[in-house]
């Protein structure tokens, strides 16, 4: 029988505990780089809302994760990212790839940015229906292909000791409830309370927008992951 | 307007489950439901991206880029090799980092507390860039192997922590190189999560003595394989597919 060439992806292992010390050695508290990378999501230029998000890795006895490392990837205000193809030019400086450490006694992370716009979801593979024809396909039978906007979002990664493959989720904004509501990433969840697991709440403290995001890997109201 | 394809799925079987009792810390930290499977969209086939402006000099050779008055105690290796696709594809200009303990089996971070010094001269982690081709290298000395907290008597193979970006979000990718020979591979539980031992044999870097430096310093091959991008046939060929 023939062979086919492909090659097999290389297994993932725990970040561990001193991740730290390769991702993130500055914020750790170790003089190691003269440039630290992740601190600058959206740089001075970036338009759109300033915005804070924050939270706390929570785990299956409900403890917060104190030595985990969480990486942002989100576009920018007009819903473009910063990449080849990621929709078009974005604003010089804006990177929209960030990363953070919890703090080591209390599990507490959080890092500055903008606030992303509504991204455009993918064009179908193959022929393109007329737009009046795909509304009327609910978006759990075509997942994301659909040709309405994704609300807006940031995509997380996160990865710790006893953590085997990086967790990916997604971070939805509380007061985007018209778009979230057709978002067909938030409607492919078949579980309609597990949803709320990716909405993180907006508060205000000191005249600036927070957002609050706790994740959840284990237990009650446990966070929704991706296999993306 | 085009559409760029996806990369293919994750084959998990070739990765380690969330729950894998005998690590014992994935217990309490891996979910309890399914991971929901997405399409990909252009939030999953997009990610960062990083320049040489990104980095120093010095950040790929772990035996300069921390040294104060001499260089670090331990034998002294290269670790290179390519970051390929499973198309066999070279992946071009994505960053590498590397952390790793010393010699003696001790990294620079205050919640290590074992036995074995710090080394004055070793910080303990690098990174680079691939070149055109796919290609990456390091210059470090080898690490020691380290007792855990799991079971009372685990001790951890030699190791070197990998993370690689690939051109996307979904290609993102933390693992693990051991070395070629080592008996404490079959007797560590976080090696022994991966079910497959082809997949383990991935993660374990060959003796290179083409790569040797004589009388200098002694090489080891370690090629890494990210998820490939489906072409898509049905439509105009895109970036070279
Ligand atoms: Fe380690």
């Amino acid at each position: 029988m023939q062979r086919l060439a492909y090659l097999k992806e290389t297994p993932s292992q725990t970040a561990g505990p001193y991740v730290h010390i390769g991702l993130a050695p500055g914020a750790a508290g170790f003089d190691m780089y003269d440039q630290e990378l992740g601190w600058d999501i959206a740089g001075p230029n970036a338009k759109g809302e300033r915005i804070r998000v924050e939270g706390r890795v929570i785990d299956g006895t409900g403890s917060p994760v104190k030595d985990v490392l969480l990486e942002a990837w989100q576009a920018n205000s007009e819903g473009r990212y910063a990449h080849p193809e990621g929709g078009g030019a974005v604003e010089d400086g804006f990177r929209g790839w960030g990363r953070v450490i919890t703090d080591f006694a209390t599990g507490e992370w959080g890092f500055d940015t903008i606030k992303p716009g509504l991204i455009p979801a993918r064009v179908p593979l193959g022929a393109v229906r007329p737009a009046a024809e795909e509304e009327e396909v609910d978006a759990f039978s075509r997942g994301h292909q659909g040709l309405r906007a994704m609300a807006p979002h940031i995509n997380l990664w996160i990865v710790a000791r006893g953590i085997n493959v990086g967790l990916n989720t997604r971070m939805y904004f509380s007061d985007e409830q018209e778009a979230n509501a057709t978002d067909p990433v938030i409607n492919l969840i078949e579980w309609e309370n597990r949803r709320k697991t990716l909405i993180a709440e907006r508060t205000e403290r000191d005249g600036s927008v927070v957002y609050r995001f706790d994740i959840r890997i284990q237990g009650e109201d446990e966070t929704v992951f991706f296999d993306i | 307007m085009t559409t760029p394809a996806e990369y293919y799925q994750r084959n998990r079987d070739r990765h380690p489950p969330a729950y894998t009792p005998a690590y014992k810390t994935s217990v309490a930290r891996s979910p309890r439901y399914s991971l929901i499977s997405l399409q990909q969209s252009v939030s999953e086939i997009t990610g960062p991206v990083f320049g040489h402006n990104d980095l120093g000099a010095l950040d790929h050779d772990l035996i300069r880029n921390y040294a104060k008055d001499d260089d670090p105690i331990g034998e002294r290796i290269i670790v290179h090799g390519r970051v390929l696709d499973e198309n066999a594809r070279a992946v071009p200009n994505t960053l590498v980092e590397i952390w790793q303990a010393n010699s003696g089996g001790r990294y620079r971070h205050k919640k290590d507390t074992y036995l074995a010094p710090i080394d004055p001269n070793f910080g303990g982690c690098g990174r680079t860039i691939t070149d055109e081709q796919g290609y990456y290298f390091f210059r470090t000395v080898k690490p020691g192997a380290y007792p855990w907290r799991n079971m009372v008597n685990n001790w951890r193979p030699a190791h070197i922590h990998f993370s690689i970006f690939g051109a996307s979000f979904s290609q993102r990718l933390i693992t693990q190189l051991y070395f070629e020979g080592d008996p404490l591979i079959p007797l560590c539980p976080i090696v022994q999560t991966i079910p497959d031992a082809d997949a383990i044999d991935a993660l374990t870097a060959r003796l290179d003595m083409n790569a040797t430096i004589p009388l200098d310093t002694i090489a080891y091959r370690f090629d890494i394989v990210l998820r490939g991008r489906r072409s898509t046939l049905f439509e105009n060929r895109l970036e070279g597919n």
